[in-house]
């Protein structure tokens, strides 16, 4: 049990994943500009982790390395997962059309973020098992929820600032991006000294 | 060679596989959408204001295919697209009541004292959180134009400290009397003939010192309305349009000037 808070802290404070790893950037700078749209990408984001890494787990382990085909992995990983988010829009537009309106565009754009791919196969090079591995996804998707939120904060701020004409827009968006991301570096070591 | 097709098969058996899935349940949980749905938010402006009482232009097309909303509830779409949501649901065509947004505030910068420099971020929303913002008057225009900035169609600019509405770009959206923290913008009829330029409730003493275009409730205009349209509630005069027969004698009486003689008529859209 206190493995599983562990590798939760790890994946959603430590090795937050985009901004200790630099995975799921995309998302990260596109849609961050309002708090609505921030947490309606990282709700799905999370889900979507969840659920790929459950399925991309079972097909590793029970298809692939039997086989000795684990150079297939990223291949059919995408396949994998392109097709799962397919399913849950489709689910989700019959079932929740609610849900599937907030999350509008996001969704179909997890199918290419490098930050689901990431946490799949990060779970196999760490040789977790499947509960490990899914709730190292979930507290990754957690991760990326927080940073998404924090940004979401601080542009709602620096997009009302005045900033010299050369910093206006994308560089003082990377720039607050960028000590963001060194703030997280504060939670080095959190987790040794946590539970140790 | 078995280490060539096993691979290539597995993938393709998985690719088949999700693909086989997908397809199915598809079929299985198709959204029958009606087609009518799409061509009448094609019609519609997309501005996505609300003004229609709907969650924007995509709830407002659903509405009219399934709830049978009415059709000429779409204020910046006026009588044009009224005339073709009416054509394609072959009901009959009911005129668009235009609205124009008016700002319900004079007090420019001659006008209303100011309690404060204000040297925060340029916004009416972070200024009021600090006493209300730099204007003495709580209840008047802050004039960093938060309503300027939402406005899609350019109607808006701040002028003199106070917001003022052009009401020949105004589509009456009513996006900026959302924008506005102080509630002072509201969209009134095109009918409507004299407007109230003050949104103060506060006592007309009180009123007196801090602007001198502000209502001081005088009750003049109350007494002097042929139609008994006006009345003052919370130290502020109110007009019912319903009564007004906009002779236009309020403006003419009233002390401080906060009744305008307003003339919308055939003024919406006008540039457009």
């Amino acid at each position: 049990m206190i493995k599983l808070v562990s590798i939760l802290m790890a994946a959603a404070l430590v090795n937050n994943y985009v901004l200790r790893q630099f995975l799921g950037i995309c998302p990260f700078l596109g849609v961050s500009k309002d708090l609505k749209s921030a947490t309606g990408m990282s709700v799905a984001v999370i889900f979507v982790m969840c659920l790929a890494t459950a399925v991309t787990w079972c097909i590793q382990t029970y298809l692939l390395v039997p086989r000795g085909m684990e150079y297939l992995q990223t291949v059919v990983f995408i396949l994998v997962i392109a097709a799962l988010v397919q399913l849950v829009e489709i689910a989700l537009k019959k079932n929740i059309p609610a849900l599937y309106r907030a999350l509008g565009v996001y969704l179909p754009l997890i199918t290419t973020n490098c930050a689901v791919l990431g946490v799949t196969i990060a779970n196999l090079d760490k040789g977790y098992g499947f509960a490990e591995s899914v709730v190292n996804a979930f507290g990754s998707g957690l991760g990326f929820f927080l940073a998404m939120v924090i940004f979401s904060g601080v542009r709602s701020q620096t997009e009302n600032s005045e900033p010299p004409k050369p910093f206006e827009g994308l560089p003082l968006t990377l720039i607050s991006a960028s000590i963001l991301s060194l703030s997280f570096f504060g939670f080095n070591g959190i987790v040794e000294n946590l539970f140790g | 060679m078995s280490a060539i097709i096993f691979p290539v098969g597995a993938v393709s058996a998985i690719g088949l596989l999700c693909a086989v899935m997908l397809t199915v349940v598809s079929k299985l949980m198709s959204v029958s959408e009606d087609e009518r749905v799409t061509e009448l938010r094609d019609i519609l402006p997309g501005a996505n204001c609300g003004a229609c009482g709907y969650a924007g232009c995509d709830g407002y097309a659903a509405a009219l295919v399934s709830d049978g909303a009415k059709t000429n509830l779409c204020v910046p779409g006026s009588d044009a697209v009224s005339r073709q949501i009416s054509d394609l649901l072959g009901v009959q065509f009911e005129d668009v009541i235009e609205r124009i947004a008016v700002c319900h505030c004079g007090g420019t910068s001659a006008a209303v004292e100011r309690k404060m420099e204000y040297d925060g971020i340029m916004s009416c929303a972070a200024a009021k959180t600090l006493y209300g913002g730099a204007g003495a008057c709580q209840y008047g225009c802050i004039g960093y134009g938060d309503c300027e900035k939402v406005c899609p169609n350019g109607a808006v600019c701040i002028d003199d400290g106070v917001a003022r509405i052009n009401p020949r770009r105004c589509t009456g959206c009513g996006l900026c009397a959302k924008a506005c923290p102080n509630g002072i913008i509201s969209t009134l009829p095109d009918y409507v003939s004299t407007v109230i330029k003050c949104s103060s409730r506060d006592k007309g003493a009180d009123v007196r010192k801090k602007c001198k275009s502000g209502c001081i409730a005088c009750m003049r205009c109350v007494r002097e309305c042929p139609k008994e349209a006006i009345s003052v509630i919370n130290n502020l005069a109110v007009i019912d349009y319903a009564k007004c027969g906009g002779c236009g004698h309020c403006a003419e009486v009233c002390v401080s000037g906060c009744v305008k003689i307003a003339n919308y008529a055939g003024a919406f859209n006008k540039s457009k």
